[in-house]
């Protein structure tokens, strides 16, 4: 059995004692149903729910990746939890053989906060959408980024509103013709990572639905990732918004476009390598041709800078029609996270004071009548 | 002096005389004092040190804190004004009294703003300093009422407090500004003397206040006994009075408010059920104080998380419930309004959940810092879809903690959320409790699923308790029970998705169901009726139990029959609730709402039930109360006394 990092900090945090009774049950569940199991294959992450997304959605391609994916962790099925909210991707914990809860519209981020900070000893993801987690639960996720709860979000970014059938989203991009917009959104979209890195996430990626080898790595860096994480995903809804990606999935133009972040390389994209990334003397960064700038003015990336400016910076590279996308993890440093924080708070309190429930109830100033 | 009861006759005792001066002391039953300046005087932290004077010295006492929703609104202004009462006995009292007996104001906009509530005749102590030509500018007076004899009609008492408080702190080596502000000191220690409260408490409280700046303590510590002393020797206090402890049932006894007895009783809740408390809230007047308190008792296990909004707090407290905690969120009726889909979420993935509404004046933001039983229908109704969710109200501040205890029990039994319809003015108010010891509180018992419960060894998240109709709760970490749930409709038994017409029905009925049988659970209701034959029966909720109370009490000290109901659960009602109506010729509900629960209670019963309502954002006076009840009773044609 491999030890992920979460079952480290949940051994090393230790379940306190008003945890009990949940630690008993878990205990009493396995005392009664044997150890729980942490060598499982793909197959084992899969409900007997009929999938019921359309033919072709990449929601298909997301699915299946994560569940090849997550038996590598070395985490109990019994020890993970999927929250989602509503829309297409939402529907996602019906078919993982995980615990899981389809809330309400926009509202994930806030319920597997609640989960997550009263139970560290949990591996809780949220899956949501960019109708989702920007539109209607945009409050929610900018403030689970900057508490840094111990979460891992994949927001599956379609540009396009899918359940409620083909209005414009808040990173469809401008001039769009949807149902909604038939002369063309007016909004302005939002970048997701970008938007991630005002709210000082601690952890940030991007990821191509199809890319099972690029989405996969990020994952895992996502799920290995003390506190909250956001991994945007490019995921094509073929019904109502086809092709969205196809600038970055097809081989040519994809190679051309793409940005890929590998921690520690130089970031040379394009055919032949003929494009990198540059500082551009007024704190970003800029699209230079490698073979008109000096070597050593080539920016090697590294996600774990403390100040997220650089991450931000790679963010704007890309425009609304994904040019010079970043694909990889822009930024992962390590900070306290809400859970740890909030059960040192609890032990420092039950180490200062006792709980003396007759105490509490009497207070400093009372009297007895005889 | 008037502000002494029928009941009693003033008793002259023998002179006290420190300095020559002869003073005596008048017996009381009972008194009412109303406490009124701007909002930067310290008219509350004046008021509940008073409370708390009186608590340790025995007397049953209920409280009215009165104030703006503005922090600081321009000072000496109406809007600005702030007031405290304050009704202390010798004998069991149920509400902060109709009207003061004493008033005192601190300055011009208290005394405009609070003259017409104090009766002819009544004690005005004003602070003569304040009454400048400015001050009286601003609040429309063209003369000095103090002294143009307008007040002739109440025993006005002139006294300079302000200067009077700074001269007392001449030598603090404090500025004038910060010496004036010790003015509420003085004015206590002057109320003190009047009413031979005990003073140790007071000196205490200001020492450990200000334990990290002695010199403020210091100054006032000084301006409370020289408040004291100026009682003592002035000639303008000729007597002073006494109001012998109530007689209590034998017990430790605490003062409490409303929001800290609620929110001792979430702990206590967490500590009976053996579950962590986990809260999420948004601050929201009149509620924020159960936050605050609940903040303080991480040693509890009490997780409290300060979410973004009122729809993140109760998300959060849901996540933490589907995790195994006692999850709660506290609001108001404006953050219930915002709450209404997670209501629903919860009401549809049967988890348990107490939300915490403490009522106040709507609608939309309404008033704040007033009280109001308003959000009832909102409670019963406010989602959409047939969405029942249990309703548990508190009649009295110290019942907050058992209303608390009664609501987390209903939660975690029934696995549904629950709501704790408490309200401003029993948040704010406070009165004497007598302190349960912790283990007479009741066991609350729960189980959480540890095994599959499907016949071929299968978990099923929606196979039901029988008696209770309660599903299991498997919380994640629990070997082999993984099972998805959420807002969409269930298959009976799987949980699975289920778009099925005679399952939605089916599932619609049994989550009705469920809350209705919770009624099986209740004791039968308590009718209170000492003489037996009274043929109109009033019935309340909530925080109308005191000035109810009080109206029947008046009632029966006429000579006529009246009978109380008041209604601990607004949802399920009793099962013998029907019948019990029914048996009375006539039956009258006061509400401060327009109609909620007779709405209700005609809806279901077919009882011809008469509203009586006001919303003025005060509780109801008892002496208008008992009018008209003594109009129904005679329009019944009840023979009244001989």
């Amino acid at each position: 059995m491999t030890t992920s990092p979460i079952d480290e900090h949940v051994h090393e945090l230790g379940m306190p004692a008003f945890d009990q009774r949940i630690a008993d049950a878990v205990a009493r569940s396995v005392e009664l149903g044997g150890e729980k199991q942490t060598s499982l294959k793909a197959k084992d992450m899969k409900t007997d729910q009929e999938v019921r997304w359309c033919p072709g959605c990449g929601d298909y391609v997301i699915l299946n990746a994560v569940q090849s994916f997550l038996p590598s962790l070395g985490i109990a099925r019994e020890d993970m939890v999927i929250v989602s909210g509503i829309g297409c991707s939402s529907r996602f914990p019906y078919y993982m053989n995980t615990y899981g809860m389809h809330s309400i519209h926009g509202r994930a981020p806030a319920i597997a906060t609640g989960l997550a900070a009263s139970r560290p000893d949990l591996s809780v993801w949220v899956v949501t959408g960019d109708g989702d987690a920007l539109s209607i639960g945009g409050n929610h996720l900018i403030h689970t980024l900057r508490r840094n709860v111990n979460l891992t979000i994949l927001l599956f970014n379609n540009r396009i509103y899918g359940l409620t059938k083909g209005q414009y989203s808040p990173t469809s991009e401008i001039g769009k013709v949807t149902k909604s917009t038939p002369m063309g959104s007016l909004d302005h979209p939002f970048n997701p990572v970008s938007l991630a890195l005002g709210a000082d996430a601690t952890f940030v990626g991007r990821a191509m639905d199809s890319d099972r080898k690029g989405l996969t790595d990020v994952l895992r860096q996502a799920a290995e990732h003390q506190g909250t994480s956001l991994v945007e995903i490019y995921q094509n809804c073929n019904i109502f918004n086809d092709g969205a990606f196809e600038l970055l999935k097809d081989p040519t133009t994809g190679t051309q476009w793409s940005i890929p972040l590998v921690h520690g390389e130089k970031l040379v994209f394009g055919p032949d390598g003929a494009s990198c990334v540059v500082a551009d003397g007024f704190g970003g960064l800029r699209i230079a041709e490698t073979n008109q700038v000096d070597e050593s003015a080539i920016v090697v990336h590294d996600a774990h800078r403390t100040d997220p400016s650089y991450a931000f910076a790679l963010s704007r590279l890309s425009s609304q029609d994904l040019r010079y996308t970043p694909m990889g993890v822009f930024r992962s440093i390590r900070k306290p996270t809400y859970d740890e924080m909030m059960t040192d708070q609890l032990a420092d309190a039950r180490s200062g004071q006792p709980a003396d429930l007759d105490a509490l109830l009497r207070g400093s100033d009372t009297w007895t009548v005889a | 002096m008037t502000h002494s009861t029928p009941e009693q006759a003033p008793v002259e005792a023998p002179p006290s005389a420190p300095g020559g001066l002869v003073k005596s002391v008048v017996s009381l039953d009972r008194v009412v004092i109303r406490l009124a300046g701007d909002s930067g005087d310290g008219m509350q932290l004046t008021g509940n040190r008073f409370t708390s004077e009186t608590a340790s010295f025995g007397n049953d006492l209920s409280t009215l804190p009165n104030f703006p929703a503005e922090i600081r609104a321009p000072t000496g202004t109406l809007p600005g004004v702030s007031s405290f009462q304050l009704h202390f006995a010798d004998h069991d009292i149920m509400t902060p009294g109709d009207a003061p007996d004493v008033l005192v104001v601190m300055n011009p906009a208290a005394l405009k703003a609070n003259l017409a509530d104090l009766p002819g005749g009544g004690l005005l102590i004003a602070d003569a300093d304040e009454f400048t030509p400015r001050n009286l500018a601003k609040v429309g007076y063209a003369e000095n009422p103090l002294e143009d004899g307008s007040l002739d009609g109440w025993q006005l008492v002139s006294v300079p407090l302000t200067s009077m408080t700074t001269d007392a702190l001449a030598d603090s080596g404090l500025g004038k500004k910060e010496a004036e502000r010790s003015k509420n000191m003085f004015t206590l220690g002057l109320l003190s003397w009047m009413y031979h409260r005990p003073t140790e408490g007071t000196v205490r409280f200001l020492e450990r206040q200000f334990r990290k700046k002695p010199e403020i303590a210091a100054a006032n510590i000084a301006a409370f006994r020289a408040g004291f002393n100026y009682g003592e020797t002035t000639e303008a206090f000729a007597v002073s009075y006494e109001i012998k402890p109530a007689p209590m049932a034998p017990g430790t006894y605490r003062n409490i408010s409303g929001n800290q007895a609620l929110a001792y009783g979430l702990v206590a809740a967490g500590q009976l059920s053996g579950l962590p408390v986990f809260l999420g809230a948004y601050p929201i007047t009149p509620a924020s104080d159960v936050l605050h308190e609940l903040s303080k008792h991480k040693a509890f296990g009490v997780r409290t998380f300060q979410a973004e909004d009122e729809i993140a707090g109760i998300g959060a407290a849901l996540g933490a419930s589907f995790g195994g905690a006692l999850g709660v969120t506290t609001t108001s009726g404006p953050g219930v309004a915002l709450k209404a889909e997670t209501i629903g979420l919860a009401v549809m993935t049967e988890l348990p959940l107490v939300i915490v509404d403490v009522q106040r004046g709507g609608p939309s933001t309404g008033l704040p810092t007033k009280t109001e039983q308003s959000d009832l229908l909102q409670a019963l109704f406010g989602r959409n879809g047939e969405a029942p969710v249990p309703v548990v109200a508190p009649r009295s501040p110290a019942d907050c903690f058992d209303a608390a205890i009664e609501a987390a029990r209903i939660a975690l039994a029934y696995r549904t959320p629950v709501f704790l319809l408490s309200d401003g003015y029993l948040a704010n108010g406070a009165e004497p409790w007598s302190v349960p010891a912790a283990d007479t509180l009741p066991d609350i018992d729960v189980e959480f699923a540890t095994e599959p419960n499907g016949v071929d060894g299968e978990f099923l998240p929606y196979l039901r308790d029988p008696e209770t109709l309660a599903r299991p709760w498997a919380v994640p970490g629990t070997k082999g029970l993984q099972h998805r749930i959420g807002g969409l409709e269930k298959a009976d038994g799987t949980g699975n998705i289920s778009y099925d017409p005679a399952n939605h029905d089916f599932m619609t009925r049994t989550r009705q169901a469920k809350v209705d049988g919770i009624a099986a659970s209740l004791p039968p209701t308590e009718v209170d009726d000492p003489d037996g034959d009274a043929r109109v029966a009033v019935i309340g909720w909530g925080s109308t139990y005191g000035p109810i109370g009080a109206a029947c009490r008046r009632i029966r000290r006429s000579g006529r029959s009246i009978a109380q109901v008041h209604l601990r659960h607004l949802n399920p009602l009793p099962a013998d609730l029907g019948d019990i109506l029914r048996s009375y010729d006539r039956v009258v509900c006061p509400e401060m709402n327009l109609g909620q629960l007779s709405l209700l209670l005609r809806a279901k019963y077919l009882v011809d039930v008469q509203s009586h309502t006001q919303v003025r954002g005060l509780p109801f006076r008892a002496a208008e109360l008992a009018a008209v009840l003594q109009d129904v009773i005679d329009s019944t044609g009840t023979e009244g006394p001989a």
